[in-house]
């Protein structure tokens, strides 16, 4: 149904002891959210990870939302609230 | 405009010589620059370490310069900001901003710092001698950026 990039960031990389993956489609299309629930099926780590509403998305290097589409070749970002300046 | 995202230290006189170059348009030039605190009441602390979403934090930068562009009639405008390993009084982010006016290049460079610390996507850790902490977002700077909605 088409590969997807999912990139994870600081304090989240470490719980779900994943830096980058890719991912397969279960359809042509999904939103953040419906991708969000597939992934927290994976375990504690991803639950817990999934269900925080501080945490951050952006799709090819937008930010994002809960309602925005996902199709094949995009680059997903989940990350927490961030810290820089 | 331009933004930098680097591990060396950055020059801040040179920085500040460039905004003079577009002169004698210029008539104001605000610079900032962030540096790294000492790190207070726990001596564990032994350095800080930046993590950054390569890609996205240049082309968030660059549409945080766009946007002060629109909202005020600035010259030209620059930020840098470093990543990886840094220290205790180290340089860690410049911004610079020229004006025919100095409204425009204060309320600019405010800006910029201000939604760079709520949207760029760094993450900053903590090192310490009992491992590693990542720092928690502060309140107190999502109601600094929420004041220029």
């Amino acid at each position: 149904m088409g590969a997807i990039k999912i990139l994870y960031f600081a304090r989240l990389r470490d719980q779900l002891e994943c830096a980058e993956e890719t991912y397969e489609l279960p359809s042509e299309r999904c939103t953040v959210d419906e991708l969000k629930q597939q992934l927290s099926q994976r375990g504690d780590a991803w639950q817990q990870a999934f269900a925080d509403n501080q945490l951050l998305v952006a799709v090819n290097q937008t930010m994002a939302h809960g309602e925005t589409v996902i199709s094949a070749d995009d680059e997903v970002g989940f990350f927490p609230p961030v810290t820089g300046g | 405009m331009s933004v930098e995202v680097q591990t060396e230290d950055f020059d801040v006189p040179a920085l500040y010589q460039s905004l003079v170059a577009d002169a004698p348009k210029v008539g104001a030039i605000v610079t900032f620059t962030g540096l790294v605190r000492e790190f207070n009441e726990n001596s564990s602390v032994e350095g800080l370490f930046l993590e950054h979403y390569p890609g996205m934090t240049e082309k968030v930068l660059a549409g945080l310069i766009e946007e002060a562009a629109e909202r005020w009639p600035i010259i030209s405008a620059k930020i840098v900001h470093r990543v990886g390993a840094l220290k205790p009084g180290d340089q860690i982010v410049f911004v610079g901003v020229n004006s025919a006016h100095r409204d425009a290049a204060f309320a600019a460079a405010e800006y910029l710092m201000d939604i760079l610390k709520t949207k760029a996507p760094f993450w900053k850790r903590e090192q310490r001698s009992d491992g590693d902490r990542w720092l928690d977002a502060r309140t107190s700077d999502e109601k600094r950026a929420a004041k220029w909605h």
